[in-house]
């Protein structure tokens, strides 16, 4: 496929001696919404942290295989620059506790050194905070710390702080496990707002939130992808046994 | 039959609780007469002249200490400047590194050399420092402090780095922040108000450190700034006065240790400060 | 800003890997510097002391005489001053330390009271020590004075006695401390039990939290002794400076440490010089090993 952002080729990752996973094979289109979908500890979180390479930050942690993105092997990049087009929401909301929600948002330039005019930052800051549905609710305290916000709005500042930068790739990786219904239906529909600029790439073990978002579904399996398919193909008509076992609840 | 055992038991009970409070009201009793003394004495001596002229001989009066107040600053403050960078780092390798051999080995040494008499300290810098440079000197003194500054300072670091959550740094990382900006501008400031009063609580506790400047700083009956020649300090004259047979410079040696005193709790408060109001929460 | 940055873009990729490399490697050698700075302490006592260890072997440790003029080298008075005023300022201080920290750490965990009791014991440590043995020229030794004529013995005041009070009220906020840290330590369901099957407080403590701690408590009294041992400036202005083995607990005597402030600056000749650095690795070596098994005990308590 000519537009395919992300793509694993025959790749491995392994903590020390143990392989959590085993010869992905993954392409992945520009601006689509794909879901990694499977039980807790079959290895979604090692994935994605495969592709922003933040997994061989782990001591004794290593891959084999390859990964591109946009045609260009990622292990021949430098990792600083690879995550900055590869953003990545993490589980738990982490916003930076010495920092005003401005300057969260602006996190990525600051520590980084970058320099930008007040105009500049004021837009990114108003741009960011309202793609990533939260300039609302926080327009008025935006030098209030940012670790005073409610959960949900504490991950949106953080998925906002990632759009800051403009990556090419957005990385979720259970990025409503920890938060009330109401948030987690704020960043869903959040979520379908962005993937008309973003390629959004995943992680969850909630099929119904798979089933509700994404566009594409791949199921992993004790490190294995089981396979992957249009949402809609997955949960209605999977090929596999188990994945249909997965989806049906009969086990995870 | 079962009452009075009881009975008993609770008598043992309060006689218990009972001496554990004497002995504890009691172990503050040498504090409140320490305090009591330094301050009756100390305050009758301590006057402008005190402060701003230089010691005299014996029999003339109004001799004063601000040769060896001069020197505590410069003595002590040249400590800090080669401690706390060194402790800082040090620090931040054993929290950032901490499964690593070196890590270990340097644990281990940091945890002997905090253990170090401060008298054995005097002699390692005498033969590294005032041999080589060929005479006492309050660069000397400052060595021995920074020696004993060093390891409290890293410790410090190391236990208030181990505090930042892991979290903060993948999200810096995560945002293509390189590893060095990540330690330097996301962990270190996340742990400042612990470093910063580690930093201010070691300086604290060298501060009055007599001993390693017995034979390294040596003292100076002078004013003197000069890194490189002997220098006079609070600690040094209050032993010198102290230990002198002089009535006079025992008043003068009162002053210096009230002197002292206020300059350590001062120290200890801005620490106290520091933690209640820094406090980040994560 | 962020679209100026190719992914390819080589030399940004390398200014930024270099300072990488150059972060992480000041870092080793700041940890490896300590480390050397640590051996290199010991081996320079070591090589300055090989002249002392040499001329009076193990003599050095067993001889009672110590005399510069004549070249007679005898430390056993100073190990024996400060092996006394050690454990006697550890007999003085247990039972207080181990009493506060009850406070602290199970009678009054929080109030009023236990605040001020701890910043007290926490000013007790700020306290320096040319100040505790300044304070016991003249207010200690006159009533210590006092004692000695009420008991009949040779009013000198100063003395290994002395010096002991002084070192047990110095070691005694470091092994409240580590008391305290070692009693908090104890799991609280243990005590829970106890206390659910009709335990008194004082029962909990002697039956449940005590042996549960001894080895944490042995710890901490491990490390106030490491204190103690090295512990300078009171003791010397306090212990009376007599280089001869000490026949009471009265007597007056000298320590390790206060023989090398007394006479290092004055030492003339090389076994004298490197005799007082011999005594200074003796110090190093006995404070070293109690330090790091003191630590192993507290550390090994606090994983289990
Ligand atoms: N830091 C680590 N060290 C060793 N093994 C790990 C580590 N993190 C995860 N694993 C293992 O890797 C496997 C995949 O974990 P993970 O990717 O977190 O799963 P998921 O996100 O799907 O729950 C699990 O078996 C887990 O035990
Ligand atoms: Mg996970």
């Amino acid at each position: 496929m000519e537009d395919s952002v992300l793509k694993l080729k025959d790749f491995n990752a392994f903590f020390g001696e143990n392989k959590v996973l085993k010869n992905i094979n993954l392409d992945i289109e520009e601006r689509k919404v794909w879901t990694i979908l499977g039980p807790s500890g079959c290895g979604k979180t090692t994935l994605i942290r495969c592709i922003n390479r933040m997994h061989e930050m782990t001591p004794g942690a290593h891959t084999s295989g390859q990964i591109f993105l946009k045609e260009k092997d990622i292990f021949g990049i430098n990792p600083v620059l690879l995550r900055r087009k590869i953003g990545m929401v993490f589980q738990r909301p982490n916003p930076f506790p010495t920092m005003s929600i401005a300057h969260n948002v602006l996190a990525g330039y600051s520590l980084n050194g970058i320099k930008l005019s007040k105009n500049e930052r004021n837009e990114i800051v108003e741009t960011s905070l309202k793609d990533a549905a939260l300039w609302d609710e926080v327009k008025d305290k935006l030098s209030q710390k940012g670790t005073f916000l409610s959960g949900g709005q504490q991950q949106r500042l953080c998925i906002a702080r990632t759009l800051a930068m403009k990556p090419e790739v957005l990385l979720l990786d259970e990025a409503t496990s920890a938060l009330d219904p109401v948030s987690t239906a704020k960043i869903e529909e959040l979520i379908f707002q962005l993937k008309n600029q973003y390629t959004i790439l995943m992680v969850t073990h909630n099929m119904q939130q798979a089933a509700r978002v994404s566009d594409k579904t791949a199921f992993l399996f004790l490190g294995e992808l089981i396979e992957y398919n249009d949402t809609k193909e997955i949960f209605t008509n999977p090929r596999h046994k188990k994945t249909q076992d997965y989806i049906t609840g009969r086990f995870g | 039959m079962a009452d009075p055992q009881i009975k008993w038991r609770k008598i043992k009970n309060d006689l218990f609780k009972g001496l554990v409070v004497f002995l504890s009201l009691l172990a503050t009793l040498p504090l409140l007469l320490i305090l009591f003394y330094i301050l009756r004495q100390g305050f009758s001596s301590i006057n402008w002249s005190f402060l701003t002229n230089l010691p005299k001989p014996v029999g003339e009066s109004g001799g004063g200490i601000s040769n060896a107040i001069v020197g505590t600053l410069i003595i002590v403050g040249t400590a800090a400047v080669m401690a706390i960078p060194l402790g800082v780092l040090a620090g931040i390798y054993l929290n950032e590194q901490r499964n690593s051999k070196v890590a270990r080995y340097c644990d281990l040494a940091i945890d002997v050399l905090q253990g170090i008499p401060s008298i054995v300290i005097g002699i390692i810098i005498y033969e590294w420092v005032v041999r080589t440079m060929g005479g006492f000197s309050a660069f000397s003194g400052s060595a021995a402090l920074a020696l004993m500054m060093l390891p409290f300072i890293a410790k410090t670091t190391q236990e208030t780095l181990k505090l930042v959550p892991n979290h903060l740094k993948e999200a810096s990382l995560a945002l293509g922040v390189p590893y060095y900006k990540t330690v330097l501008k996301v962990i270190v400031p996340a742990g400042l108000s612990g470093i910063l009063s580690g930093a201010i609580l070691g300086i604290a506790r060298v501060i009055g450190e007599t001993a390693p400047l017995l034979f390294t700083a040596f003292g100076n009956p002078f004013m003197s700034t000069e890194l490189s020649k002997p220098m006079s300090s609070l600690p040094l004259v209050i032993f010198n006065y102290a230990t002198s047979p002089y009535e006079d410079w025992h008043q003068l040696a009162w002053g210096a240790s009230l002197i002292l005193i206020l300059i350590v709790l001062t120290l200890n408060m801005i620490t106290k400060f520091i933690e209640s109001r820094w406090k980040i929460q994560f | 800003m962020n679209e100026t940055l190719k992914l390819t873009d080589a030399n940004w990729s390398k200014a930024i890997s270099r300072k990488e490399k150059g972060f992480t490697i000041t870092l080793w050698l700041v940890a490896i510097s300590v480390i050397i700075l640590v051996m290199a302490a010991f081996l320079t006592l070591l090589v300055q002391s090989i002249p002392s260890i040499k001329a009076n072997g193990f003599s050095f440790i067993y001889g009672r005489m110590w005399n510069p003029i004549t070249g007679e080298f005898g430390a056993l008075p100073f190990l024996a001053g400060t092996l006394l005023t050690s454990f006697l300022a550890l007999l003085i201080a247990t039972p207080f330390s181990i009493a506060v920290a009850l406070f602290l750490g199970e009678y009054y965990k929080k109030g009023m009271m236990s605040q001020l009791l701890k910043n007290m014991i926490d000013l007790l440590a700020a306290i320096p020590s040319v100040i505790y043995g300044f304070w016991g020229l003249f207010v200690l030794i006159p009533i210590v004075r006092k004692l000695q004529i009420a008991l009949d013995i040779p009013p000198y005041g100063v003395g290994i006695f002395s010096a002991s009070v002084i070192l047990s009220i110095m070691i005694m906020p470091y092994a409240i401390s580590l008391s305290r840290q070692v009693i908090q330590m104890m799991p609280s369901d243990l005590k829970e039990a106890a206390y659910a099957l009709g335990a008194t407080r004082f029962e909990v403590i002697r039956k449940v939290i005590f042996p549960h701690v001894l080895s944490g408590l042995f710890a901490g009294i491990l490390l106030a002794l490491g204190r103690a041992l090295g512990e300078t400036m009171a003791v010397t202005m306090l212990v009376g400076n007599t280089n001869a083995l000490p026949d009471s607990i009265f007597a007056p005597g000298n320590t390790m440490a206060s023989v090398i402030a007394n006479e290092f600056t004055e030492a003339t000749g090389a076994v004298y010089s490197a005799a007082l650095v011999e005594i200074g690795l003796l110090l190093f070596v006995v404070v070293a090993i109690i330090n790091l098994v003191g630590k192993r005990i507290i550390k090994h308590l606090a994983y289990t």
